[in-house]
């Protein structure tokens, strides 16, 4: 447990210092000081995201790509630099292969619409697991009615673990796509994804992998992995809401057609003929979000001035220590026991629906996510509608699981 | 905001032991309702004597508020001409969205859900099952959702 951090003297994280970088953490909610475990839904962000954000508005705006000017300039060289950022963090070969979007979402929609169906047909199989959410289901069901192919889904186990060998058994000559999450959003499951990467790649499958909950928590090195296309959101990762990034690898972003037409997104455009622009600003039609770019690229250098290793070493302290008390309140069940999990802890409470529950720790001050996670085929697995589900961030402190134990205390004496 | 507000005796009663709860087969009116948000789902299944609810039955699962709210529901409905259905309905509906009325006579038990207006996010939990009663007494059959 707790106790086995105390190895060979790595530099204490100093959460509480942390903490003062997030000024929304000194709100109070319902009078009482507001304890956050809600990051995997949306995290905050920090000063330095806020104002990098600020100081590009105050100083840099204008639209980028189009003028002499010296603020159309300054706003290119910020959103530029700001793909450099993202390049590095991920450790992409080359920035054209660093595709700005709205968030995951729209990441694996690009992929599914620009790769998927144009050259996916009947008989060719998409294979995802049941842990997936449904960002990274509906998409490939949508280019499944589009082109006749077929959606595969390898299981889970009771403990929520991807059954690997049951993957594998799936891949086939047929498969030509193959979209897994890195990290399971409902039930905190990392997915062993460079061993499925190597055994698509051995069957000619490509594979994308939803990496919006893993980007927050492990370093994340996109050839060290062999993925095809890596999408994450910024909002998870203490950026701004609004920015996304596609990463994929250049021959098959080079051989893919554009997703959207419109400006930016080609060189010259006459009524018999358009010539596209070259990579990534061919995935990247009409104005984009500068600001936000701006905001994740800060982001990164604040979770690189942490740590990341220290960041995720600290999470998996809160985590561990969170199931270990959460184990022991005799109504509360941990639904997702696997054995390699990541900063999210999913259970219910005997007689209390989550939703209660949920209301109940927000007369707390306490922010958990209630619900079904956008991941209803998880949720129809275990047998319940809905899952309470606290996740655990850079700022959290073992302050915050003990006001949840305590508050999980509450709830019983109010259902009686 | 005050939990013993939300989860009063009566409705921590009714959630424990929801009242009418079951199928009525056949049924002359019944409908499913969906609240997506949260996951709840909820039938009700209504049998008519004219135009009076002789008899009604709920099943489903929800958090405390939605069984609850249908639990009253039931009880509050029974016996009652459509009419006077619609008129309960118009009432609840004020007494879960109007901050500061005070509640009707008329609701007599189901003024227990008065506490859930002081928490917005929880007014669909309350409300799916009257709507869902609206549509098996409109349609005969249907299928509601709270978004």
């Amino acid at each position: 447990m707790a106790a086995n951090v105390s190895r060979a003297a790595p530099p204490p994280f100093d959460a509480e210092r942390v903490r003062r970088d997030f000024p929304i953490l000194d709100t109070l909610v319902n009078g009482h000081p507001l304890v956050y475990l809600d990051s995997a839904a949306s995290s905050q962000r920090p000063l330095a995201v806020l104002r990098a954000v600020e100081d590009y508005e105050t100083h840099s705006h204008a639209n980028v790509h189009r003028g002499v000017h010296a603020l159309s300039q300054a706003a290119t060289a910020a959103y530029e630099g700001a793909r450099e950022r993202v390049r590095r963090f991920i450790n992409a070969r080359s920035t054209r292969e660093i595709i700005f979007v709205r968030g995951t979402t729209e990441a694996i929609n690009l992929v599914a619409q620009a790769y998927g169906r144009p050259r996916l047909r009947a008989g060719d199989e998409i294979l995802i697991s049941a842990l997936e959410h449904h960002a990274n289901i509906v998409p490939w069901q949508m280019v499944c009615e589009q082109t006749g192919c077929t959606l595969r889904v390898a299981p889970i186990n009771r403990r929520g673990e991807l059954q690997l060998e049951e993957l594998l058994g799936l891949l086939g000559p047929r498969t030509r796509l193959v979209a897994v999450a890195h990290v399971s959003n409902a039930l905190g499951t990392v997915l062993p994804v460079k061993r499925i990467i190597e055994a698509a790649h051995a069957h000619g499958a490509v594979v994308l992998i939803d990496g919006a909950q893993a980007v927050p928590h492990t370093r994340v090195d996109v050839r060290a992995l062999g993925a095809d296309f890596y999408a994450f959101s910024g909002h998870k990762l203490y950026g701004p809401t609004g920015i996304g990034v596609l990463y994929g690898r250049e021959e098959l972003l080079a051989a893919m057609p554009p997703w959207q037409g419109g400006g930016d997104m080609i060189l010259t455009v006459s009524f018999e003929k358009t010539t596209y622009n070259e990579l990534p600003w061919k995935f990247e039609a009409g104005t984009p979000n500068m600001s936000g770019a701006v905001g994740l690229a800060a982001a990164m250098d604040y979770l690189e001035s942490l740590g990341l290793e220290a960041v995720a070493a600290h999470e998996q302290r809160l985590l561990q220590l969170a199931t270990a008390e959460l184990a022991r309140l005799p109504a509360i069940e941990i639904i997702g026991t696997a054995a390699h999990k990541a900063s999210v802890l999913s259970f219910t409470m005997k007689g209390v629906h989550p939703h209660d529950l949920g209301t109940i720790l927000d007369a707390e001050g306490i922010a958990v996510r209630t619900g079904h996670h956008c991941a209803m085929p998880v949720m129809s697995f275990f047998g319940l509608p809905a899952t309470a589900r606290a996740s655990f961030g850079c700022y959290n402190t073992e302050r915050d699981v003990a006001s949840l134990v305590q508050a999980l205390g509450k709830a019983r004496e109010v259902f009686g | 905001m005050d939990l013993k507000d939300l989860y009063r005796d009566v409705i921590l009663d009714h959630n424990r032991h929801p009242r009418n709860f079951g199928r009525i087969e056949p049924a002359d009116g019944r409908a499913e309702g969906h609240n997506p948000l949260c996951g709840d789902r909820l039938s009700v299944f209504v049998r008519l004597e004219g135009e009076r609810v002789a008899d009604i039955r709920f099943e489903g699962r929800g958090c405390a508020i939605s069984t609850a709210s249908a639990s009253l529901m039931t009880e509050a409905v029974k016996g009652k001409d459509r009419s006077a259905v619609r008129e309960l309905f118009n009432k609840v509906h004020a007494l879960l969205t109007r901050p500061g009325d005070e509640a009707d006579a008329a609701l007599g038990k189901l003024a227990a859900l008065s506490g859930v207006r002081e928490f917005p996010a929880r007014v669909k939990c309350a409300s799916l099952c009257w709507h869902t009663l609206n549509a098996a007494l409109e349609h005969g059959a249907a299928t509601i959702s709270t978004e």
